[in-house]
């Protein structure tokens, strides 16, 4: 498979991942542009079906980064999460995606060096694992769509609305 | 409540095939408190549908939505109109509320999403046990709260049986014996003598199946809005 830039999704609970995750910026620490922060109170609030969405709209990868545990700002948030992650990872499974795209981490808030490392590790999985199938299906199913319409579409008309779209 | 499990993905998947627009249709009381069928369950359901499907290149379009009760005609009036723009229903009720959805909007295919299980209790967070087989003819006032009928192996009525054993039962040495249990809190209670009346045989008359209650004080005729 040819290299790719896997698209990350980091849910980061606002006392200590979100903290560690600006201070790595800060601190100008490299680590992958592709991932995206969604800033959460705790990792308590993660739902399964947000961690499947995030894998729907296409992430390659998906980590949830909360404090160390017994440090969650809630008392347990965390450790709700990682239950959820192993739940969530169950669930993608069953869909047909692996399991090892999504994984939970935990950090302090200084621990900058960490968060760049967690956002690597999930980079290089999935690196590894190639392109969420969603998204090859996508692709596949695009071209598709254009070359019949290629061969359909009359002069001068829009091109068809895309694929997927959610009802 | 009625304690329900989602039926495992690939049988849900297999019951799908043939439907490119579906909707899955949640219910909001007993299965929503046993995490198998309220709203979050359809939200996560119809995630992995869609998923599944998409990877295999497949089409299919999903409506979600969660009423109160399926087993109530005035939720499920409610989206009559709504659902009979789909292929199928798929339903994470209990089995009652998938029969009076497949009732109520027939001919349209109604298909079930979940393995209906007991009428039970929460346990603890995440743990669900059976309570009451509803029998029609509650014992409980003679037992000390504990149903033989759900708890006993055998549902005896004047227990315990010979093969009680450290307050455990001769079937299944992992559970309790639920004589044993009887006996306990009959004890604590100060009420041992209840053990020594032989109940007579259970009514068995009253389980004609399928069941039907009237109740003529507010009996009213319903007719649905075809
Ligand atoms: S349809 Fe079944 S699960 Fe839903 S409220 Fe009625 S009894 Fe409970
Ligand atoms: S005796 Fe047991 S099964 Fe019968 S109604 Fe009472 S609790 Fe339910």
């Amino acid at each position: 498979m040819a290299e790719f830039e896997p698209k990350v999704v980091a849910f980061c609970c606002h006392y200590c991942a979100y903290s560690a995750a600006d201070l790595a910026g800060s601190l100008r620490l490299e680590y992958p542009a592709n991932v995206r922060i969604v800033k959460l109170m705790c990792t308590g609030r993660v739902d399964a079906s947000h961690l499947l969405k995030a894998f729907e709209a296409g992430a390659d990868a998906v980590l949830v980064a909360g404090c160390e545990e017994g440090d969650c700002h809630f008392r347990e948030g965390n450790i709700k999460a990682k239950r959820r992650v192993g739940y969530a990872r169950k669930l993608l499974r069953e869909a047909g995606l692996e399991g090892e795209r999504l994984e939970m981490f935990n950090l302090g808030a200084s621990d900058a060096h960490k968060f760049a490392a967690a956002v690597n590790e999930m980079t290089e999985r999935a690196r590894k694992l190639g392109p969420n199938p969603l998204r090859i299906s996508r692709e596949h199913r695009a071209k598709s769509i254009e070359q019949r319409a290629k061969r359909t579409r009359a002069p001068g008309t829009r091109a068809p609305e895309k694929p997927n779209e959610r009802s | 409540m009625i304690v329900a499990e989602r039926k495992p993905f690939t049988e849900i998947k297999e019951m799908l095939s043939g439907y490119r627009k579906i909707l899955i249709l949640g219910c909001g009381t007993c299965v929503s408190v046993c995490m198998a069928g309220g709203e979050k369950e359809v939200e996560i359901l119809a995630s992995q549908i869609r998923m599944a499907f998409e990877k295999e290149n497949r089409e299919i379009e999903i409506k979600e939505a969660t009423i109160q009760r399926q087993c109530d005609r005035e939720f499920i009036e409610t989206i009559r109109k709504m659902a009979g723009e789909y292929e199928a229903v798929l339903s994470l009720a209990c089995g009652a509320g998938v029969q009076f959805v497949a009732e109520l909007l027939a001919p349209l295919l109604i298909l079930p999403g979940l393995n209906t299980r007991f009428i039970g209790v929460a346990e603890a967070e995440g743990v669900w046990s059976e309570r009451c087989r509803a029998c029609g003819d509650c014992v409980l006032s003679e037992t000390a709260g504990i149903c033989p009928v759900t708890i006993c192996a055998k549902s005896l009525l004047n227990g315990p049986c010979g093969g009680t054993r450290d307050g455990k039962c001769e079937v299944d040495k992992d559970k309790d014996c639920a004589w044993t249990l009887i006996y306990r809190r009959l004890q604590e209670g100060g009420k041992l003598e209840k053990m020594r009346k032989i109940h007579p045989p259970k009514k068995h008359g009253v389980r004609i199946y399928p069941q039907r209650q009237v109740n003529e004080e507010f009996k009213k005729e319903v007719k649905s809005e075809k």
